[in-house]
């Protein structure tokens, strides 16, 4: 493999990482009005995420930083083209975060109920809109010759693009749902559970439907084709897809977590294994694609970060795995008395 | 309003409001640690109350700090996205060190420390204050080399028509950059200080919790007079460096039109940028811009005159904003001397707490100053004398960033209402007994 092909697969497993690690934080955030029935409940699910959501937030930093860095124009015709879609999900993300913070520095319902609505947009915001971009990227962009956008916010949300969304969606959900049942006890962690187990079909029927319709919309297929041994990879997907149930049913809930993870990780390698070389491919032209050939920075850069990758990325997983162990008991009503506590 | 335009208000925009939590993010993290180290040392229950209570200020404030850190990192890509595939070869390594090596230590560790008080022993608790201390310094150090770049550029090679690294060591080892971040971190350390300083002489005015907020004005006071001092020095290399690396803005931020040995300082101009002079100027000392420029008073130091006129940085502001930060650095260093000989009576001098209390904004200005001088002094440069900013732009419709630009308005307003909100809040409550 030479140096941007294996950028290329770095910044995807960047994206799959965020989405693992935040996705949680993001599924928990949407099912925070439906799950939460009281002010214990809501307070609990913050601090189902409180140490960890930060740090979770920083792969997708990572991941927009390897993309200013690897493939420069991909970021620039990427972000720019994209514009009213990443300003949302920025907003989003601003006002998810300080809600954390925020919420129990004040004792008064109205101002809880204002940064729990916060919390709510600002989940399922992201949740949906990197489902609709990473679909609409699997179909192609309208971009020309010179990486300008010629369409609007709008021609994002065709129905290919809406099954993306909601297939994110439910991921996350899901994600979030296992999460829960693991950091709670009692009631909630029994809603948790549920929910997981009552949104699972529908996951299961969107994806199917997801991987039938791509054959439709993209070409993603195309390198399945030629190298029939990838589909392996679909399978994998699929069959990490069923454990989540089985683990469900038999009350194994950190291996149904990991199995949502790995499930995670499937979905959004599946598309750009399809996609490779290509990154942002042009739906005008195949001509205008940008892809990890033309579009990558030079080789002494991407040699110096792969240097840094390898010496900085096993100390950051490192530490993050110790944090995650620290916190990975249960939020009980004793944990809400601190002061500290969100 | 143009794409151009917009994008540049937005971009302002962001970053101000980034700048008013960053530095306080910088220095508390510093006085927190050093709080928390002096509990574990010697057990004395203040020192935890201290830890506990500035560093809930801290965390209001650091939230902030990283929510809106967030967007810039990506209006490089949505606003400027030219200027990005032209320097992106260049930020590579630099946004890689500072994302894998510096942000997620910060951010995964400041949930350890505020989560983590059971959980790990005292003295690792105090350690992990002091590596996110550590890590928002590392992050600082790496966006400001970034920034350097584009007030220098060096260590590049122009080819495939973008600027492509040619040696890493030269960008990460950038003169200019060394300045700013010497500058701009003590800049962080004046303000925490001058922020400790100001919350503390609130409460002892109404002589509640005296030996709390005297313990804490007296570690910030000692901050804030070292930081202080150090940054007159050092802002004089800067310009130093300004005269060597970016002649117009030291011409701009100097109103000096024409070229010429002996050339003066004012104490006060009032440039007119139409008729190319100065159509007021008080109290010239000759000689004493080559002096401080080149160390000699009869160096030749270039005028604007010398540059067509698209090229000059809007002369005004420049000179303004340079002229309110010196005197502002001035007064820092003459009040935290001043209060070196009240620090031990500091209850019986109200006057000089009422100043300190009103003072703690003056530090917030003078660090949006340097940054007015410093980006709009670059001007009409984006990396200077390589791209001009009005080829940087992304192809973007007015629409949009109309409508993004109003929004980051409304947001940011509401988000710095609410977290001021909290902050003064939680300040003027004081400590809570544990
Ligand atoms: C690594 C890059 C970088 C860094 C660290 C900063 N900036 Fe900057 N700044 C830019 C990169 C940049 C830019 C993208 O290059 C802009 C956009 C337009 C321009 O000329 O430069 C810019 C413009 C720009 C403007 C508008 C100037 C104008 O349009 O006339 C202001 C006021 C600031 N910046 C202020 C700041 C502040 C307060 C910063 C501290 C947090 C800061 N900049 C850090
Ligand atoms: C325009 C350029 C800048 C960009 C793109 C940028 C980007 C960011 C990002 C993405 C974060 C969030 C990191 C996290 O989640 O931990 C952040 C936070 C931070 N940035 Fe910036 N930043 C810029 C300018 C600066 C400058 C000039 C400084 C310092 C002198 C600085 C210092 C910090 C610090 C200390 C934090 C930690 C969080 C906090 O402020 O509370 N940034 N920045
Ligand atoms: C007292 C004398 C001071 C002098 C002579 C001085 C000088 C300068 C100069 C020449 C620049 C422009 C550098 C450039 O564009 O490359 C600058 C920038 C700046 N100044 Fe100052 N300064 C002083 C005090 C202060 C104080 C007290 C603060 C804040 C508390 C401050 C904050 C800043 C900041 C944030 C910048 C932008 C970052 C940078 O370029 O380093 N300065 N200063």
């Amino acid at each position: 493999m030479d140096l941007q092909a294996i950028w290329f697969f770095l910044w995807v497993l960047l994206w799959a990482v965020y989405f693992v690690t935040d996705g949680f934080d993001l599924g928990i955030g949407s099912l925070l009005l439906i799950l939460g029935k009281n002010n214990e409940e809501k307070r609990i699910m913050y601090n189902a995420m409180g140490p960890l959501w930060d740090g979770n937030e920083v792969w997708l930093l990572t991941a927009g930083g390897v993309t200013f860095a690897a493939f420069p124009l991909v970021y620039a015709v990427m972000f720019s083209s994209l514009y009213s879609a990443l300003m949302l999900i920025l907003f989003a993300l601003i006002i998810r975060g300080v809600s954390l913070e925020f919420r129990n520095k004040v004792a008064n319902p109205r101002w809880q109920k204002l940064w729990d609505t916060c919390l709510f947009v600002g989940s399922l915001v992201p949740a949906l809109l990197f489902g609709v971009a990473f679909a609409n990227i699997f179909r192609g962009i309208p971009i020309d010759a010179k990486g300008v956008y010629h369409g609007t916010l709008f021609t994002l949300l065709n129905p290919y693009g809406l099954l993306g969304g909601v297939l994110f969606l439910l991921l996350f959900l899901v994600h979030g749902s296992i999460w829960l049942a693991v950091k709670s006890e009692g009631a909630l962690h029994e809603r948790g559970s549920e929910m997981a187990q009552k949104l699972w079909p529908a996951l299961l029927t969107v994806a199917v439907v997801f991987l039938i319709a791509s054959g439709f919309s993209t070409q993603i297929y195309d390198n399945y084709l030629a190298h029939p041994l990838l589909f392996v990879f679909i399978l994998i997907t699929v069959l990490a897809l069923f454990c989540i149930k089985v683990f469900l049913v038999k009350g194994s809930y950190w291996k149904a977590w990991f199995s949502s993870a790995i499930t995670i990780v499937g979905a959004t390698f599946y598309g750009f294994i399809g996609l490779f070389p290509t990154m942002f491919p042009s739906s005008l032209n195949p001509d205008y694609n940008l892809t990890a050939y033309n579009a990558s920075s030079s080789s002494l850069t991407l040699t110096i970060m792969l240097v840094l990758a390898l010496i900085f990325v096993p100390i950051v997983l490192a530490y993050q795995f110790w944090a995650y162990k620290l916190f990975k008991g249960k939020i009980t009503r004793e944990d809400l008395a601190y002061e500290e506590a969100y | 309003m143009d794409v151009l335009l917009l994008s540049r208000l937005q971009f302002a925009v962001a970053t101000f409001f980034h700048f008013l939590f960053v530095p306080l993010t910088l220095g508390l993290s510093v006085l927190v640690a050093i709080m928390e180290t002096r509990y574990v040392k010697t057990g004395d229950e203040t020192y935890l109350k201290m830890t506990r209570f500035w560093g809930k200020l801290f965390l209001i404030n650091f939230v902030i700090g990283i929510v809106t850190g967030i967007t810039l990192e990506f209006q490089f890509g949505t606003n400027w996205s030219r200027y990005s595939a032209f320097m992106g070869d260049i930020f590579g390594s630099l946004l890689a060190i500072e994302a894998l090596g510096f942000f997620f230590l910060e951010s995964t560790l400041i949930g350890v420390w505020l989560f983590g008080w059971r959980k790990i022993s005292k003295g690792a608790h105090a350690i992990v204050m002091w590596l996110v201390a550590f890590a928002s310094t590392g992050s600082a150090v790496w966006i400001l080399t970034a920034n350097a770049w584009m007030q220098h550029p060096v260590g590049y090679v122009i080819r495939n028509g973008r600027a492509e690294l040619e040696s890493f060591a030269a960008v990460a080892l950038n003169k200019t950059g060394i300045l700013m971040i010497l500058h701009t971190i003590s800049a962080a350390y004046i303000l925490s200080a001058f922020f400790v300083m100001g919350i503390s002489a609130y409460h002892l005015l109404k002589k509640q919790h005296v030996a709390f907020f005297t313990k804490s004005f007296r570690l910030a006071l000692v901050f804030g007079l070292i930081f202080s001092l150090f940054e007159i020095w050092e802002g004089h290399l800067h310009g130093r460096d300004l005269a060597e690396n970016q002649p117009t803005k030291l011409a701009a931020m100097e109103s000096h039109w024409e070229t010429s040995r002996n050339a003066p300082i004012y104490f006060f101009a009032f440039p007119d940028e139409a008729k190319e002079k100065n159509s007021t100027a008080i109290g010239p000392l000759p000689g004493m811009l080559s002096l401080l420029a080149f160390h000699r008073s009869d160096a030749e130091v270039k005028g604007l005159k010398d540059y067509p006129r698209d090229e000059r940085p809007p002369v005004l502001i420049s000179f303004g904003a340079f002229r309110l930060m010196v005197v502002l650095g001035f007064y820092f260093a003459l009040v935290t001397l001043w209060g070196w000989f009240k620090k031990n009576r500091l209850v019986e001098s109200p006057r000089y707490l009422k100043l300190m209390l009103f003072s703690l904004p003056l530090p917030y200005i003078a660090a949006e100053l340097g940054w007015i001088l410093a980006e709009m002094g670059r001007q009409p440069w984006i990396v200077y004398g390589l791209m001009k900013t009005r080829d940087a732009v992304s192809p973007l419709a007015t629409s949009q960033v109309t409508v993004t630009l109003v929004a980051f308005i409304l947001l940011y307003g509401f988000l710095g209402a609410v977290g001021y909100f909290l902050i003064i809040k939680n300040a003027k409550k004081g400590p809570v007994a544990d």
